[in-house]
């Protein structure tokens, strides 16, 4: 049995079960990892997952009681704090930091007695939609070497797609859990903002950030919600909203779906329309029915992520500044300097580009027609989008407009690469929850994602469609 | 020669005195080791979450309350940008466009009243420490993240002791209400002044200089004087004052400028989003209210009425929270304000009024009782000090005290009469013998009337009497 196929709860059951001990899981996939080292996933595996895997064991072997997830090994982005270990958002300028303190959802992970292996590949400061703007080098796909994984998370989608842990998680500010899942044929989650605490996430956009699972089914993606989620006294923004048991799926006979009248006018063009189409001819079939409403703004979503995610970003990214946790510029004489240069050494092209372009934004004279008005579309989209909830049960749409494209294909023009995000930073503006599910194939066989939102806190909704769906989908495929 | 007006307005800051800093749960402490009062939140760690302390929120509610202030159903914050060792997440976490507390003012003796702008909430930055050469500049973050209050005054004052007394009154009720302890000297309270000068009967205000870094009450006064005549200076010699930020230095008793209008820094304000907008319900803000203790303007006003003391003992009292509370405490035990303040001002403050840490060392309980006492004459003026020193020295009940030293007669003022009386027509030969040479037969009786009360009767009491009697 090749053990790294495996998802969170079948491990969690076997080594339970005495079936297999930790130990083994763990070299398991710290062999994989090393096997597949040229993907360039993981950019450090934990030396003292082997320890913590034996402590298990022993735990067993007394017959102490065991945790929900005891011994299930979990890969975590680098932009998440785990206390003791190096995190450095794949940014040059954080190489030497280690966390003083655990993520809330390192905690509640731990909690549930997940050992960590290693830390994921992703773009500089979560800052792009390839994971090629790394300073740890290139992130490559799952499942095909001359392809991108997507990002920002492309590392910790990579490493579920290629079997290097049993889950990730990831951090999803425009799209960069859905897109890289996508991308590699896996299940990733952006949760209601406010869903799960970002207390000890590397802050991006402090307003549209989100943590998520990504797994290789979706009975995963629900049981590590259930965990990680709820209300932390150490994020204001954290929502008091009760967790609901997301993984006892509530699957219906029927749903009411809803389609973008705009979004389908941007699938008109897309190759990959076909697939679309073909699901919701399926869908059809099982009774379930269809609703058009249109989101007059959709258009506006780009303009409105591009403007509000920069603004933050460049506050946010303030921190780091060569005066502490990063790098100092050796070349820096007086204090302005360890700004200047600290920083314009220490930051990526992307990176740069954001922070100009937030500081811009938010500077005085322009902070009303930029910030202030990107603010009042966002409201007035998101009431556009939630509205129609009231009539259906979920929206549906691509996560994608095509396949992982080639590494090296968008690299000249940075309005190529943030068109990648066309489909999902409107879940990230209006804070709705949002789901991709691997929904067939496309150019040379590689995966394509549908994107399910719900409303705001209506996660449980959420996955008792995909997995109605995803039910569907497979029964198809066998 | 030209007449010149001065307009002046202030920033002033406020430590407030909460238990913990204002977005985390650190120590708000002055001084200590360096860096010991952090945590990842304060010194700006990657992925750390401000949290919201309540009681600064209300402290800065109550302080709006002290100074009449409109209070704002919903507060937000916002982050003020910039780059400064100081400052660990380069951004300030403060507030713009809603602040907690709007409006408001404060009237000065005169009965000229200054306006406030608004009363904020904001915290503050680290220090930065100078060290030698080689050593360089260090951070001590201890103070970063202290809850701070900025109250903006409207441009109203028109010289530096309008601005001194305007200053004195905000520090007045800050302290008296438990909101701030404005120690100056630990740089608990700090002050921006702006100032302006035209010439009488212009419209329109002349060109503002803020100055920064002032931080005493003389400091603002020198800074102010300072100012004034530099623009007078200017004006007279027909330039044109700049508009600029000055640094105020008090050893050399002069300003320099730090940045003119041109250089100044756009801040990038934006509403924090790690922050949710404060909700704070009318019933929150009443509660709030009535837990206001009087204020010094309410307790003058009492003081002067009520009790009648002059306004030199109002104005003693009120110079000290302390003393004001201390003699508030009294009077609630014996309602002779007079009796009381003549006690503290000649017994109390003679001890404790040239101390850094005006301690009042004797309880309300013990005092009022020794006033009593003396009052009824059950105690002799000598003993009365006697128990105030012992009081002050060690914790004794007073009374009990004075009961079992003798000091205190346990006889009723009618008794010891009769017994006095008895001695006296008991012996009219001494009375007799009194007239001629009172010195010589007081004595006499004072031991009579000692022998038949077992000692218990005052004698100063007992020598009024018959002085009185055999007149």
């Amino acid at each position: 049995m090749d053990l790294t196929k495996l998802g969170v709860i079948e491990t969690a059951k076997l080594i339970r079960e005495k079936k297999v001990s930790c130990e083994e899981v763990i070299k398991a996939y710290l062999k994989n990892i090393e096997e597949k080292k040229a993907l360039n996933a993981v950019v450090e595996v934990f030396s003292d997952a082997i320890l913590e895997a034996k402590k298990v064991d022993e735990k067993i072997k007394n017959n102490k009681p065991l945790k929900e997830l005891e011994g299930v090994p979990m890969i975590i982005k680098d932009n998440i704090l785990i206390k003791g270990k190096k995190v450095g958002c794949a940014s040059k300028f954080m190489q030497n930091f280690v966390a003083p303190y655990d993520a809330t959802v390192i905690t509640k992970l731990k909690n549930a007695g997940v050992i960590f292996i290693g830390r994921a590949n992703m773009d500089e400061f979560a800052m792009g939609s390839s994971t090629e703007k790394s300073c740890y080098g290139i992130c490559h796909n799952a499942l095909d070497f001359s392809r991108v994984p997507g990002g920002s998370s492309g590392g910790s989608a990579c490493a579920v797609g290629a079997n290097l842990a049993c889950a990730t998680l990831g951090s999803d500010t425009g799209g960069s859990i859905r897109q890289p899942a996508s991308y590699n044929g896996v299940y990733g989650i952006k949760p209601t903002y406010g869903r799960v605490s970002r207390f000890g996430l590397i802050a991006f956009a402090s307003s549209l950030d989100q943590i998520g699972p990504l797994t290789k089914n979706l009975e995963d993606s629900a049981k590590l919600l259930e965990i990680i989620a709820g209300d932390d006294e150490h994020d204001m923004t954290s929502s008091k909203e009760k967790v609901d048991k997301y993984s006892n799926f509530d699957v219906k006979k029927t749903y009411k779906f809803a389609i973008c009248d705009e979004v389908e006018e941007k699938m008109k063009d897309m190759v990959t329309k076909p697939v679309y189409d073909n699901i919701m001819k399926k869908l059809q079939e099982k009774g379930c029915q269809f609703i058009h409403f249109s989101i007059k703004d959709f258009n506006l979503c780009l303009p409105i992520y591009y403007v509000l995610a920069p603004a933050e970003a460049t506050s946010n990214l303030g921190r780091f500044d060569g005066v502490k946790y990063t790098v100092r510029s050796e070349n820096a004489k007086d204090v302005n300097e360890i700004y200047l240069k600290s920083r314009s050494e220490g930051f990526g092209e992307e990176v740069k580009r954001r922070i100009l372009l937030g500081s811009y934004v938010l500077s005085s004279g322009y902070f009303d027609a930029y910030y202030n008005k990107a603010k009042k579309l966002q409201m007035r989209l998101t009431k556009q989008l939630t509205d129609v909830f009231k009539s259906a049960d979920a929206v549906l749409l691509p996560t994608t407009p095509n396949v992982a494209f080639k590494i090296g294909s968008k690299g000249d023009n940075p309005v190529d690469m943030y068109l990648e995000d066309i489909f999902t930073t409107l879940a990230n503006i209006t804070g709705v929850p949002a789901i991709s599910i691997p929904c067939g194939k496309g150019e040379d066989d590689m995966p394509l994602g549908l994107q399910i939102m719900t409303d705001k806190f209506e996660e449980k909704k959420l996955y008792s469609v995909a997995s109605y769906i995803d039910t569907l989908l497979k029964g198809e495929n066998a | 020669m030209k007449d010149y007006e001065i307009t002046i307005g202030l920033e002033v800051h406020a430590e407030l005195k909460t238990n913990t800093k204002c977005f985390c749960s650190c120590k708000n402490e002055f001084g200590g080791e360096p860096n010991t009062h952090c945590c990842p939140i304060c010194v700006g760690m990657p992925g750390a979450l401000p949290v919201i302390n309540k009681r600064a929120v209300e402290l800065t509610i109550k302080a709006g309350l002290c100074m009449g202030c409109d209070i704002n159903d919903i507060a937000v914050f916002e982050r003020k940008n910039y780059f400064y060792p100081d400052l660990s997440k380069a951004y300030q976490i403060s507030q713009l466009v809603r602040p907690i507390c709007l409006h408001g003012g404060v009237k000065l003796d005169s009965g000229k009243f200054i306006r406030l702008n608004r009363i904020h909430l904001e915290e503050d930055a680290g220090k930065l420490v100078h060290k030698s050469e080689t050593v360089g500049t260090l951070i001590d973050y201890n103070r970063g993240g202290v809850p701070l209050i900025e109250m903006v005054s409207e441009p109203d004052m028109a010289s530096s002791d309008e601005a001194l007394e305007f200053l004195a009154k905000l520090r007045e009720n800050l302290i008296y209400a438990d909101i701030a302890e404005c120690k100056m000297q630990e740089g608990g309270m700090r002050c921006d002044v702006n100032v302006s000068i035209r010439e009488k009967g212009q419209k329109e205000f002349g060109t503002k200089v803020e100055m920064k870094n002032i931080n005493s009450f003389k400091a603002v006064e020198r800074a102010i004087n300072f100012e004034v005549e530099r623009q007078k200076d200017i004006l007279k010699s027909g330039g044109k004052v700049r508009q600029e930020t000055r640094r105020w230095d008090d050893v050399a008793g002069e300003s320099s400028s730090m940045r003119s209008k041109e250089d100044s820094k756009d801040y990038r304000y934006f509403p924090d989003p790690d922050i949710l907008a404060i909700e704070i319900p009318r019933e929150n803000v009443e509660k709030l209210r009535k837990e206001l203790p009087l204020l010094p303007a309410e307790r003058k006003e009492k003081y002067l009425g009520e009790y009648g003391l002059s306004q030199y003992d109002t104005n003693l009292l009120l110079s000290e929270k302390v003393y004001s509370d201390f003699f508030e405490a009294c009077v609630k035990l014996y309602n002779k304000p007079k009796s009381v303040v003549n006690w503290i001002q000649s017994q109390v403050l003679t001890l404790i009024k040239d101390e850094d840490e005006k301690e009042i060392k004797i309880s309300a309980k013990n005092l009022t009782e020794i006033i009593e006492m003396l009052e009824k004459k059950e105690i002799s003026q000598q003993d009365s000090r006697t128990l105030f020193a012992k009081c002050w020295e060690e914790n004794i009940d007073a009374k009990e005290y004075a009961k079992k030293t003798g000091m205190l007669s346990t006889l009723s003022e009618d008794e010891l009469e009769k017994i006095m009386d008895e001695v006296l027509s008991e012996n009219p030969k001494a009375c007799e013998d009194f007239k001629s040479t009172p010195d010589k037969v007081m004595p006499f009786f004072i031991g009579q009337v000692m022998k038949k009360t077992k000692g218990k009767a005052n004698s100063e009491v007992v020598r009024k009497y018959i002085t009185e009697k055999l007149k």
